[in-house]
């Protein structure tokens, strides 16, 4: 119960196309992730499996029934909106029993549903308060109950920690995983929080233009970006890119010049660019250490961000803002010269059109 | 209230007065009068007697002219003052007046007749509050059942008006479909189509339909106004549509999104436009006075009409049912001004 699969599906409002042939496959119990920047079809795409949209195009199933023509209610999914949408003039009870009276259920098992609910979701005290006398965090909890009780099919959540502040979305966001891991149902998860998405997903799927990037664990989105987007897209702060021009290369090496005339050997199967190839590398800021000497990279720091744990240096590299994340405190001036190196860094090389490279690191 | 007299005396020259203190309070003043003048007349004046009515100059408060028994005389005589001919004054009551004198005698001494130049007297005059204006109208007329016909055209027709402008409102503020604009600028324009326009056509269908000499001829051509449709649809367009997606994924059908969502949320405006239909509906004169040609089922604006004869107008009874009529009108606002303000403020409309 729970198995969601889209083949094709395209969507397009009027002479715009916003969805362009979507494919993909969600397992039973899977939470998996909508991440990508704001426009990217997301919220979209949720809604055509939830019923609220039509899909243009292609087809949606849901546990092997075709549901394209299948009105949002016959679906047996329930969704969580950005805005909770609890009705504002009904009791948090009522708000959440509006769901099951309309599916004619009996009144005792309501209460039951709605008694474990809350129970579940620690909001018993609140079930006659309307949803105007609540926190934001409760109102949450309630938009969450709402569509437990209904025991449903696969839950659909619509960016549901975006209105809670930074402190309630971090510990909200634990929650949701432990709901997750005891409800073990299907989820379909949609944000533009990069870290909502590794913290949460089975898998993500990373969306631009209507188009699906990447689709796989955080893990893998992390280590082994599929091209440019998805690499600058995953991660915070975001992944450096060097520019540079391939000169020579061999069966097991390049050697490229990066802006600055900075020269740097990496590790590619030297056959797959020719030589004046435009390439561009991939650094994490947590994997480019500061260096001592005359070895690596020169660069001059341009801004110190101590947070304590971790020191973010901005640094400037021949005209190129280059992060580096470097564990623990440390004393550095903005203005000073130091060295960047590479050494240890998985590096991620992408071809002119910003796919990925496949090498040896 | 020590609040509210610092409130009502604030001035924005702080101890002096600016331009614009003596500009707003002249304003204000002003706008008291026009506004409250009418009312506070119409009031004070359903109390006077026919006579009082007449009467020139008129005065705000209803007077009547003193009157006293005296014995030898059926009739009670009017009172006067009256400067004697020494320069002493003293009341006289008149038994007749020939010309520009008259004949009067002192109450205690009735035997003897004083002859007084008319312009030499003046009326004593009381205050008296004619209740027979209200008590009348209840007993020879048929008062009750005109205020029977006027309630019960005012609450349907605006329970109908209610659900069918909420329900043409609703389609309008929330489904997608070809012409909605074309369907919106449409009813919007029949607001340019003036009664007097479509009285003819309106009769003819209204009389075809059977409904002449019937409150229902009087209903239904009212309960769809533009006026309505267009406060609620306003106010339903910012009801987050969100909610209506909830609903839908919580199985609600789209009459249950309409009956159990919107509806209640639409309270404030739903508000706005009961008061404005009930205020249409129970000042309603020509429409009814053309479709109602019974007596028995004249409403009470008609039915005020009757004292309003050809050849005489008994002033003092429409004046005291008018009042009587204003009594509903001035509750609604009372009780639900709340509503008009916020909803008004609410729909963007002024």
């Amino acid at each position: 119960m729970g198995h969601i699969k889209l083949t094709n599906i395209t969507k397009s409002f009027g002479a715009i196309d916003v969805i362009h042939g979507i494919n993909l496959e969600i397992a039973d119990g899977e939470l998996i992730v909508f991440v990508g920047p704001s426009g990217c079809g997301k919220s979209t795409l949720l809604r055509m499996i939830a019923g609220l949209e039509k899909p243009t195009g292609g087809e949606l199933l849901i546990d092997g029934t075709l549901v394209n023509n299948m009105p949002a209610s016959d679906r047996g999914l329930a969704m969580v909106f950005q805005s909770y949408a609890l009705y504002p003039h009904m009791s948090v009870r009522q708000n959440l029993a509006f769901g099951l009276e309309n599916s004619k259920m009996p009144k005792g098992e309501i209460d039951t549903r709605i008694t474990e609910a809350a129970r579940m979701l620690e909001i018993e005290h609140y079930l006659d308060r309307r949803p105007g006398q609540l926190s934001g965090g409760q109102r949450q909890r309630v938009a969450i109950g709402r569509a437990i009780v209904r025991r449903p099919v696969a839950f659909l959540l619509d960016e549901p920690l975006s209105n809670l502040d930074a402190e309630l979305r971090g510990s909200t966001r634990a929650e949701l995983a432990a709901l997750h891991a005891r409800l073990s149902a299907t989820m379909i998860y949609v944000t533009h929080d990069q870290i909502e998405a590794m913290t949460l997903a089975d898998r993500i799927v990373v969306l631009r233009a209507g188009r699906i990037e990447q689709v796989g664990t955080p893990m893998e989105l992390y280590n082994t970006p599929a091209n440019r987007f998805v690499a600058g897209f995953i991660g915070s702060p975001h992944m450096n890119f060097l520019e540079g021009t391939v000169e020579a290369s061999s069966s097991a090496k390049a050697i490229a010049t990066f802006t600055g005339g900075n020269r740097l050997e990496l590790p590619v199967a030297g056959e797959s660019i020719g030589n004046g190839a435009r390439i561009t590398l991939g650094v994490r800021p947590q994997h480019i250490s500061i260096g001592s000497g005359t070895e690596g990279i020169p660069a001059r720091i341009t801004l110190v961000e101590a947070l304590g744990s971790e020191t973010i240096v901005h640094t400037d590299v021949s005209g190129q803002k280059i992060l580096v994340v470097a564990p623990g405190q440390h004393n550095l001036i903005p203005g000073t010269d130091i060295r960047l190196s590479l050494s240890e860094a998985p590096l991620h090389l992408f071809n002119e059109k910003g796919l990925r490279l496949e090498h040896a690191v | 209230m020590s609040r509210a007299i610092e409130f009502l005396f604030r001035r924005r020259g702080g101890k002096g007065w600016h331009w614009t203190d003596i500009v707003t309070w002249i304003w204000l003043i002003v706008g008291l009068f026009v506004m409250f003048g009418p009312a506070v007349w119409l009031t004070a004046s359903s109390f006077k007697s026919p006579a009082a009515l007449a009467e020139f100059p008129p005065t705000i408060l209803p007077y009547v002219t003193q009157k006293v028994t005296v014995e030898g005389y059926d009739k009670p005589l009017d009172l006067y003052t009256v400067t004697l001919d020494d320069g002493s004054t003293a009341t006289l009551a008149e038994i007749r007046r020939i010309g520009t004198v008259s004949q009067m005698i002192d109450p205690d001494k009735p035997a003897e007749i004083v002859k007084v130049n008319i312009a030499k007297r003046t009326p004593v005059r009381q205050m008296s509050f004619a209740t027979e204006n209200y008590t009348e109208p209840f007993i020879h007329f048929d008062f009750v059942r005109y205020l029977w016909n006027s309630v019960f055209v005012t609450v349907t027709a605006t329970l109908i008006t209610l659900v069918v402008n909420s329900m043409a409102a609703f389609a309008l503020s929330k489904y997608e479909f070809r012409g909605r604009t074309f369907a919106m600028l449409l009813i919007l324009a029949t607001l340019m189509v003036p009664l007097s326009v479509i009285m003819v056509p309106l009769y003819s269908i209204v009389s075809a339909l059977g409904l002449f000499n019937n409150l229902w001829g009087v209903i239904l051509p009212t309960v769809a106004t533009p006026t309505g449709v267009f406060i609620l649809r306003q106010y339903m367009l910012t009801i987050p549509d969100e909610l209506l997606d909830a609903a839908r994924m919580d199985k609600a059908s789209e009459w249950q999104i309409y009956w159990r969502i919107i509806l209640p949320l639409t309270a404030p405006a739903l508000a706005v436009l009961a008061i404005f239909s009930v205020v249409w509906r129970w000042n309603d004169f020509l429409w009814p006075l053309i479709v109602l040609s019974r007596k028995e089922l004249y409403t009470l604006q008609v039915g005020l009409s009757i004292y309003s004869g050809e050849l005489n107008v008994q002033w003092h009874f429409i004046l005291a049912m008018t009042v009587v009529t204003m009594i509903p009108v001035v509750l609604v606002f009372l009780f639900l001004q709340r509503f008009i303000t916020t909803g008004i403020a609410g729909t963007g409309l002024k």
